[in-house]
């Protein structure tokens, strides 16, 4: 088993980043891998409630989000400083993720076999 | 050591595609042992067997293909990544009744999976064109 980190660093709409992250996140779960999967960045705002991209013809990625704890993906964090920049701070998020610090993810990523970011 | 690379970018587009295939050719020539080659998202146009350059381009495409027969390497293309972006193979074309086939033969069609079975196999998987 390996310890595979995600970095999610992409809005939910605009791109099929979001959606190409989740699928590797899902497959490595299906896989039995440790995951951690961390929203920074960008990424934070792909944890906001209530997203109706439907009249961009977009699929709400998101809505999807709920799904990781079914295949057992648990340790999902949260960068407190890419909230605080977007005037995030305090915001109900979709799901529930461990606020963590720069140095958190640095020690994230350091105690990591493999890290892919989108 | 063991790699695998991660390609997302489409050739001509973005400098990742070039990127990797001289990342994988330095690899190769410093000893390294190349696991798998897994073109996700927009790179599967790397995989486009009917893509036609410039003659005063670099056609990527070529020189993967000839790099992945010489070295006879394992070069996968996401399926879904694949289907939407016109690249099948003739058992796709035919399934979809799409009117040609457009993989290259070097390369085959599977999924995350692969991606997965390669990150447990690889001493390193790393990522070109993000």
């Amino acid at each position: 088993m390996k310890t595979l980190t995600f970095l999610a660093r992409s809005g939910p709409v605009g791109s099929s980043r979001p959606k190409a992250l989740l699928d590797m996140v899902l497959s490595a779960a299906v896989f039995e891998q440790k995951i951690n999967f961390i929203f920074l960045d960008d990424g934070v705002y792909q944890l906001l409630p209530d997203q109706d991209p439907a009249r961009l013809a977009a699929k709400n990625v998101s809505s999807a989000l709920p799904a990781l704890e079914l295949y057992g993906v648990d340790k999902v964090y949260v960068d407190t400083e890419s909230l605080q920049k977007r005037g995030l701070s305090g915001r109900p998020l979709l799901i529930s993720a461990k606020a963590c610090n720069a140095d958190e993810v640095r020690s994230l990523l350091a105690d990591a076999d493999m890290v892919f970011g989108l | 050591m063991i790699i695998s690379l991660v390609i997302h970018g489409a050739p001509g587009t973005t400098q990742g595609a070039q990127t990797a295939l001289s990342f994988c050719q330095a690899a190769l020539a410093a000893g390294h042992q190349i696991y798998r080659l897994f073109f996700y998202e927009d790179g599967v146009h790397n995989a486009h067997a009917l893509a036609v350059w410039p003659q005063d381009e670099r056609d990527l495409h070529a020189d993967w293909a000839a790099l992945i027969r010489a070295n006879k390497l394992d070069a996968v293309v996401c399926v879904a990544s694949a289907l939407k972006r016109g690249v099948l193979n003739d058992e796709e074309a035919s399934r979809y009744e799409k009117p040609a086939a457009s993989l290259d033969a070097g390369f085959d069609i599977s999924g995350l999976g692969q991606w997965v079975d390669a990150c447990l196999h690889s001493d390193r998987v790393v990522s070109f064109g993000v």
